[in-house]
């Protein structure tokens, strides 16, 4: 069936042939088909990362496989949400071992893209937790791959944007909580180079992310609130998983301006405040835009870009505020811009994550736009950075190129395991990659 | 705890249904022609906390076999609570009109198997005075219409055969819950293209588990489905029969 897809923020959008395969079987014959495609789960990659001329979905591929209650070993098909396996594995005493900010992705994309989220700076990524997986390879063989076998096949498809073949169904290890409440501690910061501190003194905390506030300037650049959090020992292990409020169309794009968001940052800056441990249900905590459905809607119809970006650390407090006067002077920027340190890298070949500073946020688009994101992929680039695959619709091809200088291997695995001419994406066209 | 036998069990409603009971910790029996798709589901129904599930592979379509069905479903769980029958086949209007036997053929599948079904385990329910049968028919049985009536009148016998059953079992305490789902988005109707009717299985199947709970006589599902089909109910055959949709 032919119809029209986009990424999470609307653009671009592209004409497709979606196929759904009903089940395992379908998925994996699913390679037999003529040309190239590329796997799409909940399509919640930003850019076009999923688009292609053919893909091919994931959704009716959502079956637990196996979950040992003892080991907390979980294997499940990679058209699984994160939120279903929550609702599963929260009530027995378990948890996933790192989790992005929304629940609505699937294994199979939470692994190529080799998600990170507010634990990185201990835990890693994602992709680090998969002990196995299976994956159909461009010539209809399915191998299993892990950290020992096809390692690899295993290190660029983690975090290889589903460019080495489609995972059918992988194993996660996860990690054992007591209780379904995290024990937030709020901490505000009057610059950025407070904030920057703030996460070092910081660096034990298991969950450490910062709001900022990306239109302050002045004394004021880079105020952010840093949230901590640790899972608490009490509060049972119920989880609550309510109903979407959605926003069921796009609404009007005047209605996010300079102005409104300029209104939002400083009111929200100005309601936080300095609080010592407290119980927060994890749901919230960890998702705060799942509880309302469609928020890309919000930027209107001509969709929205996200940034965002990686920088070293050595220099990391200063050009993180270059970036944000950028940001600032230009005068977009979104409600909810997000800034957190970085652990070191991993192995895999296209993992975004490296030791320094990371910045994201979104921009509505409009006619400058695209100006500002290429001056700040420019500048990324510049301070030795990089930007993430999974949030990029614009990025161009030198730049993906000298900034993950892996890509040539990753290009020679595709190649060994018949990945070329037979998984592609908008994305990976732009980039420059076979 | 329940003990739940799903006839169609790889049905995308009906696997939905599936997750909302194993959920709850019910027992579960699940019948349909694909053993690996069986199989897949009942790994999944087993961590999703049902508890027991079993399998039982068999064409629907080999009446003959019904009987052997049931029997072995209440072997396995020590009885059933609750009956969803979710098979069927969508038919391909256009070619059934070209051929009798096809069109013999969805017939058989989306209505006589059910009947013979719901022939044997009424008689049973009737006889130990309990019991809930639920039966997934369509809103397009409701009013046939060219561009799918083999399949709609497959499903208006489902809804008038129930309807009745429904009154005969009910001083035996048996309840017959007949749900009429509209536009669902499931593998079944892949190739149509989706507007804003379009449902999805999950709720859809939140809707059915619940009309069985409190046993409701007959739901559209989703419930706007009441509405727009009792607008082309009314519609007069003069203008009806020129219509094209």
């Amino acid at each position: 069936m032919t119809t029209t897809i986009s990424g999470w923020g609307n653009y671009p959008r592209q004409e497709s042939q979606c196929m759904t395969p009903s089940n395992a079987a379908l998925l994996r014959s699913a390679v037999n088909q003529e040309g190239s495609f590329i796997a799409r789960g909940m399509g919640r990659s930003y850019g076009d990362s999923a688009n292609a001329h053919k893909v091919v979905g994931t959704s009716y591929c959502n079956h637990f496989i196996y979950f040992d209650e003892r080991t907390g070993k979980l294997t499940a098909e990679s058209g699984i949400t994160l939120r279903e396996i929550l609702t599963v594995i929260v009530p027995k005493g378990w948890f996933l071992p790192v989790t992005p900010g929304t629940s609505y992705v699937t294994l199979g994309g939470a692994i190529a893209s080799d998600v990170h989220g507010k634990n990185h700076h201990i835990a890693g990524t994602f992709g680090q937790h998969v002990t196995s997986l299976n994956l159909v390879l461009g010539t209809g063989e399915l191998l299993t791959a892990s950290k020992h076998e096809n390692a690899d096949l295993f290190h660029a498809t983690c975090g290889g944007m589903g460019l080495t073949g489609i995972i059918i169904s992988a194993t996660i290890q996860l990690i054992p909580i007591q209780s379904s409440f995290i024990n937030q501690k709020t901490i505000k910061a009057g610059c950025i180079e407070s904030a920057c501190e703030l996460f070092e003194d910081n660096n034990d905390a298991t969950y450490s992310v910062a709001w900022i506030d990306c239109l302050a300037k002045g004394k004021n650049l880079g105020r952010s609130v840093l949230m901590l959090g640790e899972h608490a020992k009490e509060g049972g292990l119920e989880i609550d998983l309510k109903e979407l409020v959605a926003v069921p169309f796009n609404t009007p794009a005047a209605l996010l301006n300079s102005m409104t968001m300029k209104t939002f940052n400083t009111i929200y800056w100005h309601k936080a405040k300095d609080k010592p441990h407290h119980a927060v249900p994890l749901m919230p905590y960890f998702y705060p835009l799942d509880a309302i459905g469609n928020w890309n809607r919000m930027y209107g119809k001509k969709g929205f870009l996200q940034f965002q970006c990686v920088i070293p650390k050595s220099d990391g407090v200063a050009n993180m505020r270059k970036l944000l006067v950028e940001v600032a002077n230009s005068g977009e920027g979104s409600f909810l811009t997000v800034l957190k340190q970085f652990g070191k890298a991993n192995d895999s070949l296209l993992s975004f994550p490296t030791e320094g500073y990371t910045l994201a946020l979104d921009f509505k688009l409009n006619a400058s736009t695209m100006q500002t994101v290429r001056r700040l992929e420019a500048m990324t680039l510049d301070m030795g950075g990089r930007l993430y695959l999974t949030k990029d619709a614009v990025m161009q091809e030198a730049t993906f190129k000298a900034t993950y200088p892996n890509w040539k291997k990753f290009e020679s695995v595709r190649e060994k395991y018949g990945a070329i001419g037979k998984f592609s994406s908008a994305q990976s066209k732009r980039l420059g990659l076979a | 705890m329940k003990k739940v036998l799903i006839i169609g069990a790889t049905s995308a409603i009906a696997e939905h249904c599936a997750r909302i009971w194993s959920a709850r910790g019910d027992e579960l029996y699940l019948v349909a022609r694909n053993e690996a798709h069986l199989q897949t589901i009942a790994a999944d129904l087993k961590v999703r906390g049902a508890s027991g599930v079993s399998i039982n592979c068999v064409d629907l379509n080999e009446i003959g076999r019904h009987v052997e069905l049931l029997d072995a479903a209440e072997n396995a769980m020590g009885g059933v609570d609750v009956v969803l029958i979710a098979h069927g086949t969508l038919s391909n209007q256009a070619s059934c009109e070209l051929s009798v036997e096809e069109t013999l053929a969805e017939i058989q599948t989306n209505a006589l198997s059910t009947v013979s079904l719901l022939t044997t385990i009424a008689n049973r329910f009737e006889a130990k005075r309990e019991g809930t049968i639920c039966v997934i028919s369509s809103v397009a049985g409701d009013r046939g219409r060219a561009s799918n009536y083999v399949y709609g009148s497959a499903k208006a016998m489902i809804t008038a055969f129930t309807s009745g059953m429904r009154q005969r079992l009910h001083k035996s305490n048996v309840a017959v819950v007949t749900i009429k789902p509209g536009f669902v988005d499931t593998p079944m109707t892949a190739e149509f293209n989706k507007g804003l009717l379009w449902a999805k299985p999950n709720s859809v199947s939140k809707e059915i588990v619940k009309a069985i709970d409190v046993k409701k006589a007959e739901i559209y599902a989703p419930a706007y489905w009441l509405v727009i089909m009792k607008v082309i109910s009314i519609i007069p055959q003069s203008i009806f029969k020129r219509m094209k949709f």
